[in-house]
């Protein structure tokens, strides 16, 4: 095997592999299926392997035809256990796999001199074997039989989701929506659990019955993070499949380890960049928000403290003691030094004034402030209860929602506390 | 029976229909004809069956016996002549779709399995999104709206599936006062276009004003008929008293023994 050749057909396997696996996968996740991808990848394991008996065997058409058939009825005794015997569901997945798991791991070390089969390769795959592993056409070399069954099972996964995208959409946004306009939501449960249970199969030989999970719900969860578009979240899944796969296998090198592993290691990584990084559900996103949040209110407190310094004319100008808050000294510092910066306020001998522009600002906020104390005094709050809501709500009342408290609000030129409301 | 029902006329006919959840029975002998061009309100204490009714006559929940026919036809046949709003809790509404694809799903049953919405669908869901007043919400996604909207996303799904029947399942529930306005209001005109509509509704308060007819329910029909004559106290007490604790009793009994079995 060539110094290319080799290592090219190792990583499209596992690009394959996790490709088909983070198509279907992605629907999983949507569906808050993992459990049962994961039932499903292990349920298969006494299919596959009475395939392997009763053939005598690696040909890939019976064991498809004896994984499918064990899905199936993975699927069905799930099902029979949940609705028709009332176990909870997550017992049912948890008795259905386990048990067909264990039957398929008895199988395999009770015949294992009998067929080319042992316990380590189902386990944990063995895609470092990918290149030798040839398809034959009578004498015709037509190149590694792993690429190809990856290679058919990734197009019809792709046909199955383009095909079908419209009934997968809705019967897993609202299955009895989907009954009432004809679309079979059983039906495409069904659809959706055979394309698992094949895809398992195709990827078991590669990564193995344990790091198959991975694939299917690990590459799902990580773009189900980054977007709230399916199209999106279906491409990144399929996508991320693939970068794990490259990464992972020169990973592998550099560790001189397992290459599925080092697949499912790089898949682990691209969650957790996922769970700080993506930009609405990642936590350094929400971090942001937060603080900018805090920032905003911390900047109006101090505008609005100035203001109302002013208004009162006993002086115009206050100390960094005076204008800091003393319960949130940091973030208020920041506040105060932006305001400066964008001069929205000006300092003077050490003391704080508004500006020009920042006065504007400031009267604006008042004017909420104001505004909200009136609205919550006529909707029935004593005046003695209407500043703490409304200085919650001054920050974020826009124009629009501004003029609609003054609409109902006829003729009201002060404040509960008779405090003048101004234009603004 | 009384009187014989002209089925071809009749858009929703249930006859002795029988609704049982694991053999407990949860809605007995159900027997209704529902008259064309009604805004029919169902009505009755949580748990008397008003959502299972509703789904037993589109197929979604097994019956235990009976049946129930659409202008005469069985359900299967007649799907695409009724429209369904579900209860909004129904759904994950931080499912990844925005709200114009949620209201395409309406076309869903017109336009067949595989096959994709085009053009015109499409334009018939911005048509339903703008009667229910969201135009410039299509494409914000779904847990960015609130339940008002949501509901109304909701009922511009039902719309744009351009039915005879609508069957809403409590399409007021924790709605702002804008929105049951603007509901009201798409649902009058609707009337005023034949549409035969059953919804689900909790507020007695409002009934006279909205429902020209009504189904008062608790396990079994206890009146159906125009709202001026089946809506008085003494069916009330009938609906929510203690006298039909008797058929919850039983339905308790049966699955009793079943399970004791």
């Amino acid at each position: 095997m060539s110094e290319f050749w080799g290592p090219f057909w190792i990583v499209l396997a596992g690009a394959l592999a996790g490709a088909s696996c983070g198509l279907l996968g992605a629907y999983l996740v949507l569906r808050k299926m993992s459990l049962l991808g994961d039932a499903l990848s292990h349920a298969v394991l006494p299919g596959i392997v009475i395939a392997f008996l009763l053939s005598g065997s690696r040909d890939v058409i019976p064991m498809f035809i004896g994984a499918a058939i064990c899905g199936v009825i993975a699927t069905v005794l799930i099902e029979t256990f949940h609705r028709r015997w009332r176990v909870q569901e997550d017992s049912s997945i948890g008795i259905a796999f386990t048990a067909l798991f264990a039957l398929g791991v008895v199988l395999i070390t009770a015949f294992a001199g009998q067929v080319d089969l042992d316990q380590e390769c189902v386990l944990y795959g063995e895609i470092a074997y990918t290149p030798w592993d040839r398809l034959f056409w009578g004498e015709w070399d037509l190149g590694p039989r792993p690429i190809w069954i990856l290679g058919t099972v990734f197009a019809l996964n792709l046909a199955f989701v383009l095909v079908f995208y419209k009934e997968l959409l809705i019967a897993s946004f609202d299955a009895e929506m989907a009954l009432s306009v004809g679309v079979s939501a059983a039906l495409v449960h069904y659809m959706l659990m055979g394309a698992v249970s094949v895809t398992t199969v195709a990827a078991f030989e590669s990564v193995g019955a344990i790091l198959v999970v991975a694939m299917l719900i690990v590459p799902g969860a990580s773009a189900y993070l980054w977007s709230d578009r399916l199209k999106v979240i279906l491409t990144l899944s399929a996508l991320m499949g693939v970068i794990s796969a490259i990464a992972g296998y020169f990973l592998a090198g550099v560790w001189n380890s397992s290459i599925a592993g080092a697949m499912v290691v790089v898949m682990g990584f691209l969650f957790a960049l996922s769970l700080i990084f993506a930009p609405h559900y990642g936590v350094l996103g929400r971090f942001v928000r937060q603080v900018r949040l805090s920032l905003k209110v911390a900047r109006d407190h101090v505008l609005l403290k100035l203001l109302r310094e002013r208004e009162s004319q006993r002086v115009s100008a206050l100390s960094w003691g005076d204008l800091v808050d003393t319960a949130a000294r940091w973030v208020s510092g920041i506040a105060i030094r932006s305001l400066m910066w964008q001069g929205l306020i000006t300092r003077e001998n050490g003391h704080f004034s508004l500006g020009e522009q920042g006065v504007i600002h400031a009267t604006r906020l008042l004017r909420n402030h104001r505004l909200w104390e009136s609205y919550l005094n006529q909707i029935g709050l004593p005046p003695d209860h209407v500043h703490d809501p409304a200085d919650a709500l001054e920050h974020f009342t826009d124009d629009r929602l501004r003029e609609e408290i003054r609409a109902a609000l006829p003729n009201i030129a002060t404040d509960p506390q008779g405090k003048r409301i101004p234009e603004g | 029976m009384l009187h014989a029902v002209d089925e071809s006329v009749t858009p929703i006919h249930i006859h002795d229909m029988t609704v049982a959840y694991h053999k407990k029975p949860v809605l007995w002998d159900v027997d209704l004809a529902v008259p064309e061009g009604k805004l029919v309100g169902v009505v009755g204490p949580n748990g008397a069956g008003k959502s299972t009714m509703i789904k037993a006559i589109m197929d979604l929940v097994p019956k235990a016996s009976g049946w129930v026919r659409i202008y005469g036809k069985p359900y299967l046949r007649m799907r695409q002549a009724i429209g369904y709003v579900p209860q909004r809790e129904s759904v994950d509404w931080d499912f990844p779709i925005n709200a114009l694809d949620v209201v395409l799903m309406g076309r869903y049953g017109h336009v067949g399995w595989v096959r994709r919405p085009d053009k015109i669908d499409r334009e018939l869901a911005e048509e339903a999104l703008e009667k229910v007043g969201m135009t410039d919400f299509g494409h914000r996604q779904i847990n960015q709206l609130s339940g008002g909207q949501q509901q109304r996303v909701f009922l511009a799904r039902a719309l744009a599936q351009d039915a005879q029947i609508y069957l809403m399942d409590e399409p007021f529930a924790g709605v702002d006062a804008a929105t049951e306005r603007a509901i009201i209001d798409i649902l009058m005109d609707l009337r005023a276009r034949k549409k035969t509509m059953l919804v689900v509704h909790h507020d007695l308060h409002t009934v006279n004003q909205y429902f020209d007819w009504l189904v008062l329910i608790n396990m079994r029909i206890v009146a159906a008929g125009e709202t001026k004559n089946v809506f008085t106290e003494d069916n009330l007490n009938k609906t929510y008293g203690g006298r039909l604790t008797v058929l919850s009793e039983a339905a308790q009994a049966v699955a009793h023994h079943q399970r004791g079995l």
